[in-house]
């Protein structure tokens, strides 16, 4: 049996020990390949907060769940981060079902590392059904959207929510978003109605689709997946979960793009061959 | 080493390799896992729903603070959500299609505006770029490769001429963008996966053995 034919019928999970190995060795071992470099687009983002007159009020809406959190959980906390550093008040919501202990845990470690406390300086507001008709309520009423908080406390009792009506009060609208409903809604029923400027951190399997909004300038920035959340980080000079994952991250897709030639060599004399 | 000592952890961890484990063949350990989430996933929904929708924005409303703050248009959503459940008795079934013809007319209204605003106009206005910006070659190529990857993608979608000649040609083109794009789409979404198992493997190394070097 020749390389090629062995290769053909190569068994795909000798591929998968491989990714994982791979994944796990640079982990485990601590070693580094090379430097994150920030992007225009991770710039983009933390200029956008960078911008927010201090002690305004920032709409953070945490549109992800467990499923996606490898991604959308180091961006959540590095930006939770950046906003308690930058003193703005956040007033956070979710628009997916197991949203809100995620968003929870981001802010009782940023929380606690700021000295920020709950109700005084941010909000979790909590998961609401509805989808765009929540964003487009909230455009009226945010109070009237969400009478209580996440654990059941009338808004109206809250000290961060005070002035706060609807987005005219908002200074800046960040998405961090796992697909729908997310950034790609509230683009289209927020900013483009109401004009308030947002910067969404996206999971890398949806990110192409918000470039045009990027390039539009409907969004300011854009984080997408864990090298967009790794590029952040760098930016803050706060390494974290997503900057350490980058080098498994690399080793991985030196692999898959290896197998993927690999995989075509072996092919190729065989659909030749089915040619002729 | 640093094995966890919290029960939650342990189950997660179990969990996980569970899953995993269906990367070597199906099994009933993976059986297990799979039918776990999805019934866990309902009921959280479900208690969830109830808890920060259903009990806050409507049924405190109607039923403790009804006459104090007048919401008497709060009955129609309830009537509506009543009818919905009309679904389950054959002979009144019919009655559960006017609250979908509801959804059906909000939602779609909702979504055409969101998308000829957000998408459609905006996404015009951001193709209106000057094709020549001096002193800045880059941003040149760009605009040009932009407009022009718009155009000929906008003729490979055309349908209405056959395409052949110049048409053709442009159509061409435009499969080569397209391509281009599902190269970049394919990508990303090699990274969102890798990111996923690498999110797992931390985890594992991490939360549970405790053997993780940073």
């Amino acid at each position: 049996m020749s390389v090629l034919s062995a290769l053909r019928s190569l068994d795909r999970r000798w591929i998968f020990l491989g990714v994982a190995l791979l994944v796990i060795a640079p982990l485990v071992f601590g070693f580094h390949i090379a430097p994150v470099l920030p992007s225009h687009r991770s710039k983009g983002y933390y200029d956008a907060i960078e911008r927010v007159p201090e002690g305004s009020t920032v709409l953070f809406a945490g549109d992800y769940d467990p499923g996606t959190s490898a991604e959308n959980y180091p961006m959540a906390l590095a930006t939770a981060r950046h906003l308690m550093r930058r003193n703005l008040k956040i007033v956070a919501l979710e628009l997916y079902p197991a949203g809100p202990p995620l968003m929870d845990q981001v802010f009782r470690i940023a929380g606690a590392e700021y000295n920020k406390r709950a109700n005084v300086d941010y909000v979790n507001l909590g998961y609401k059904v509805g989808n765009e008709i929540v964003m487009s309520s909230m455009g009226t009423s945010i109070p009237a959207t969400f009478p209580v908080d996440n654990n059941g406390v009338p808004v109206t009792q809250i000290p961060v929510m005070k002035g706060i009506q609807n987005f005219q009060q908002i200074k800046l609208i960040v998405s961090v978003s796992a697909g729908y409903p997310g950034t790609k809604e509230w683009v289209q029923q927020v900013v483009s109605r109401f004009h308030v400027p947002m910067v969404a951190g996206v999971t890398a399997v949806s990110a192409p689709e918000y470039y045009p909004y990027l390039q539009a300038g409907q969004l300011q920035g854009l984080l997408g997946g864990m090298a967009g959340a790794a590029e952040y980080e760098v930016l803050l000079h706060k390494p974290a979960l997503a900057t350490r994952g980058m080098d498994a991250q690399s080793l991985a897709h030196v692999f898959i793009a290896f197998m993927i030639i690999l995989g075509n060599l072996a092919f190729l004399p065989q659909r030749k061959k089915e040619r002729s | 080493m640093h094995l966890s000592t919290s029960l939650s952890i342990w189950i997660a961890a179990f969990l996980t390799l569970g899953i995993f484990s269906f990367l070597y063949r199906d099994n009933p350990v993976y059986k297990l896992c799979e039918h776990l989430f999805v019934g866990v996933s309902a009921g959280y929904y479900v208690v969830l729903t109830m808890t920060s929708s259903v009990w806050p924005d409507m049924i405190e409303p109607l039923f403790k603070h009804f006459s104090a703050n007048s919401n008497y248009l709060l009955l129609v959503p309830l009537f509506l959500s009543i009818l919905l459940f009309s679904r389950f008795f054959p002979r009144g079934d019919w009655l559960s299609r006017w609250p979908i013809a509801f959804i059906l007319g909000v939602y779609p209204a909702l979504r055409i505006t969101g998308f000829g605003q957000g998408d459609l106009v905006e996404q015009i206005h951001g193709t209106i770029l000057p094709l020549w910006v001096p002193g800045d070659l880059g941003t040149t190529i760009g605009n040009v490769l932009l407009i022009v990857g718009l155009l000929s993608t906008l003729i490979f979608f055309f349908f209405s001429k056959e395409h052949k000649g110049a048409l053709g040609g442009a159509a061409r083109l435009g499969v080569y963008f397209l391509m281009v794009s599902f190269g970049a789409s394919y990508g990303y979404t090699v990274m969102a996966r890798v990111s996923l198992l690498i999110g797992r493997v931390m985890f594992l190394l991490d939360n549970w053995l405790g053997v993780l070097r940073f």
